[in-house]
């Protein structure tokens, strides 16, 4: 294992995981959903909105606006702000900003925010205007979304690395049995692997089971001085290890692997632990061939071992690989740019013990990413952060 | 292997006609360097002066050097499809109406990946033969082929919905009496065109050709005079509903510039037979044909204009004439326009001089009737939008590209 030569996160904790539960559709704006959740982060932690000086939301919602305008809209003076448009990569990347801009002293406490609504048409209106490459060379082929890429990633991972349907399924109703624990999940019923294997499909290889619902909600935490969270009380998580890449792995035909795979070693390294020393992962799951892919590239397995880690293992919360505890973006819900933060305030939730009916028993470390912006024909954004609980 | 796509039955007068939905539309500017060739039909990617690197989708920086010379040129068209979807489940409403649909990603030999419509016939891990086509919003998408030719082929499904390909469609074609409007009547049969109304003004008057053109099955003779409002109103009236694909043969040719003609009388003519006329066509015939641009195998597809080449740079010669050329091309854009929302092609099919009797005094070459019957009916099975037929269009062409102003000063000397 090698060493790593980056300053460590220390002092710099994250404090108050919160979740506004999530609505398949909303008539509200991405800016309540926004509003709901530095509302809830302020009750949370017992401050007042003035005691905020460091500002970070993504939002693929919120029209016009970006962090500034937000600023005013919500009474927010700041003096460190930043709007981060990375998709499912927002929530590793806000917190490593944010954890820089806490240890530098640039500010003391960070609300990072990601908050979208799902009007009935909104969605579309993301798809339509995604990206330039999206517009003009993704959008005009009937892609519905992410749906068309991830097919086509899908279909060639599995003929390259033998996955079958099956070894998708069993993420997918391993996260489901986990969201039936968890009273903000959307999904309330139970998934069977022959129901998965019986749904619809959408693009080869991906049916109905394989995609996340779009839907409104918002998930936030605070990022602030170890000091600044013992003097209001407040349990805090310490930040072991992040990395982050973009645009990595240019030359493969097909996207065969994220960015993490480039820095893997370096996470590990930061952190100071094993794979086998994680007590659970949560990945960006908005397929479950993505999160197969991640538990090659976050070095739980060798690439191509993935189907075969998947048939080894048991992913529920009680299980020998505790994944996507909360049920995961497939079973709660994509709640826009939320999505990223999903997994990362999980896994708050869990090394602090917070967790209540998703716990994992005596989880004290643990493993959250990011992936995100389909731009063309793959997936560009990635991060990854290792988490513990105040025992370590 | 596709199956041959069967002959439309009659439509149920009684159903409703399905209003015709566009794919999605918006496109970077420079993403338009796509359309320009798919108009063309040439197959064209941004290669880097600098570097040589080819580069897809369109950038306006090489992501390999990041110079800023970034140049669209004709490019190899082979390359291989590495995977492929069928969307089953589009979120555009055009799509989801058309699903199952296949899409795929091919590696160019050249190095880019696009993102494609596939031919049925594609096979993933195969090669493929990369086109762009103009869907029916008008804009420039990829298309893949199979790499060698297979039973049926033009009959894709996907492959119809680029191109107006004549076979089982209803065709208009305004002037029966002239050598190119017979010729364009042949080649669209030949082609497959279920019916051709073909427009003859007072049909009582014999004219060359005619016993040939009535002899012809599935042709029909309709009085139509495009000078005249009333007589194209009356003919839209009673086929307006069933013209699929309109071709404006109708021709009106005089020599002459300004200086040397006494008077507006014939200039009158031009405009009144050339520019006046496609006016009536368009608005007897255009709205039906926009509302019919998803009626099924038979729907409305394309119009088509023959227009001199001189309409882009004025031979004074042929001055006033190359005026009224000039604008019906002015006009067909504004067409092209009104009709993109219902997916109807406008095609304009430039020409030199024909080798026909108004152009009796110009040397050769000249353009034989019959090739712009074959450049139309092979441009609608393509599905391209601008044509030049023969040596003098592709002259002109070219040399308006290099220096317009050298051109005008030639035409003029």
């Amino acid at each position: 294992m090698q060493n790593s030569i980056r300053t460590p996160y220390d002092r710099v904790v994250m404090a108050v995981p919160v979740t506004i539960p999530y609505v398949r559709y909303s008539i509200e704006s991405a800016q309540w959903w926004i509003g709901r959740a530095l509302k809830s982060l302020v009750d949370g932690a017992g401050i007042t909105p003035r005691d905020i000086d460091g500002f970070c939301v993504s939002s693929f919602t919120a029209g016009l606006d970006s962090g500034i305008s937000l600023t005013q809209h919500f009474g927010l003076c700041v003096r460190w702000l930043d709007t981060i448009p990375l998709g499912g990569a927002s929530a590793i990347a806000a917190l490593r900003r944010a954890a820089r801009a806490v240890q530098a002293g640039d500010a003391r406490i960070v609300a990072c925010v990601a908050g979208d609504t799902n009007h009935v048409d909104s969605f579309r209106f993301t798809l339509e205007n995604f990206s330039r490459f999206n517009q003009d060379a993704v959008y005009p082929y009937g892609a519905g979304g992410a749906n068309a890429s991830f097919a086509l990633i899908a279909r060639n991972y599995m003929r390259k690395f033998g996955a079958q349907r099956e070894d998708f399924g069993k993420i997918a109703v391993a996260q489901r049995a986990n969201a039936l624990r968890n009273p903000h999940a959307l999904m309330k019923t139970p998934l069977t692997i022959e129901q998965y294997m019986a749904a619809r499909p959408i693009a080869d290889p991906i049916h109905l089971f394989d995609c996340v619902m779009p839907c409104a909600g918002a998930e936030a935490f605070l990022v602030m001085g170890e000091d600044v969270a013992a003097s209001l009380k407040l349990p805090a998580a310490k930040i072991l290890a992040t990395i982050e890449r973009h645009n990595a792995f240019g030359d493969d035909p097909v996207q065969v692997r994220g960015g993490w795979a480039m820095d893997v070693d370096e996470l590990y390294a930061m952190a100071g632990v094993k794979p086998d020393d994680l007590d659970f992962v949560e990945t960006y799951d908005d397929y479950p061939v993505i999160s197969m892919m991640q538990f090659e590239d976050l070095g739980f397995c060798r690439k191509g071992e993935g189907p075969d880690f998947v048939r080894q293992h048991d992913l529920t919360i009680d299980g020998t690989f505790p994944h996507n505890t909360s049920g995961g973006q497939l079973s709660v819900g994509q709640a826009g740019a939320g999505g990223a933060y999903l997994g990362v305030v999980e896994a708050m939730r869990q090394v602090l013990g917070l967790a209540g009916p998703t716990q994992v028993k005596d989880a004290r470390i643990g493993l959250a990413s990011g992936f995100g912006m389909i731009n063309y024909d793959r997936g560009l954004a990635s991060g990854a952060a290792i988490l513990a609980g105040p025992g370590i | 292997m596709i199956e041959p796509i069967a002959k439309p039955r009659r439509k149920n007068p009684l159903s409703r006609t399905r209003l015709p939905m566009s794919p999605p539309r918006a496109r970077s500017r420079a993403s338009h360097g796509f359309t320009r060739a798919a108009a063309e039909g040439r197959f064209v990617l941004q290669c880097c002066g600098a570097c040589s690197t080819f580069c897809y989708p369109a950038r306006d920086a090489c992501p390999s050097c990041l110079s800023a010379d970034l140049v669209f040129v004709d490019a190899p068209r082979r390359g291989m499809l590495l995977s492929e979807t069928t969307l089953h489940v589009p979120a555009d409403v055009y799509f989801r109406e058309r699903a199952p649909w296949r899409v795929g990603l091919v590696a160019m030999d050249c190095g880019p990946k696009l993102v494609a419509h596939l031919h049925a016939d594609c096979e993933e891990g195969r090669p493929v033969t990369m086109s762009f086509q103009l869907d029916k919003s008008g804009q420039a998408v990829a298309f893949a082929h199979p790499e060698r030719e297979t039973p049926n082929m033009t009959d894709d499904r996907q492959w119809r919905e680029m191109t107006a390909d004549p076979k089982f469609r209803r065709v208009l074609v305004t002037n029966g009496r002239s050598i190119v409007g017979q010729e364009v009547v042949t080649a669209l049969k030949a082609a497959g065109a279920s019916i051709v109304f073909v427009g003859v003004a007072e049909p009582w008057k014999p004219f060359r050709g005619e016993e040939t053109l009535r002899a012809l099955e599935g042709v029909q003779i309709v009085p139509l005079d495009i000078g005249d409002e009333k007589s194209v109103a009356d003919l839209a009236a009673d086929i307006g509903g069933k013209v699929d694909i309109l071709v404006n043969t109708s021709e009106h040719v005089r020599v002459g510039g300004l200086l040397d003609r006494q008077g507006t009388s014939v200039v009158r003519d031009e405009i009144d037979q050339t520019y006046l006329g496609f006016v009536h066509l368009a608005q007897a015939f255009g709205p039906a044909m926009r509302m019919r641009g998803s009626d099924g195998v038979n729907s409305a597809a394309a119009w088509v204009n023959i227009l001199s080449v001189y309409a882009l740079a004025n031979w004074p010669v042929f001055g006033a004439y190359s005026a009224s050329q000039a604008a019906s091309l002015s006009l067909s854009h504004c067409l092209r326009a009104e009709l993109r929302p219902g997916g109807v092609k406008v095609v304009n099919v430039f020409t030199g001089p024909l080798d026909t009797e108004w152009f009796q005094t110009v040397p050769p070459p000249k353009v034989a009737p019959r090739m712009v019957a074959t450049s139309i009916v092979s441009a609608l099975k393509r599905g391209l939008e601008d044509v030049f037929v023969g040596d003098v269009a592709e002259d002109i062409r070219q040399r308006l590209a290099a220096n317009p102003k050298a051109l005008e000063r030639e035409l003029g000397s």
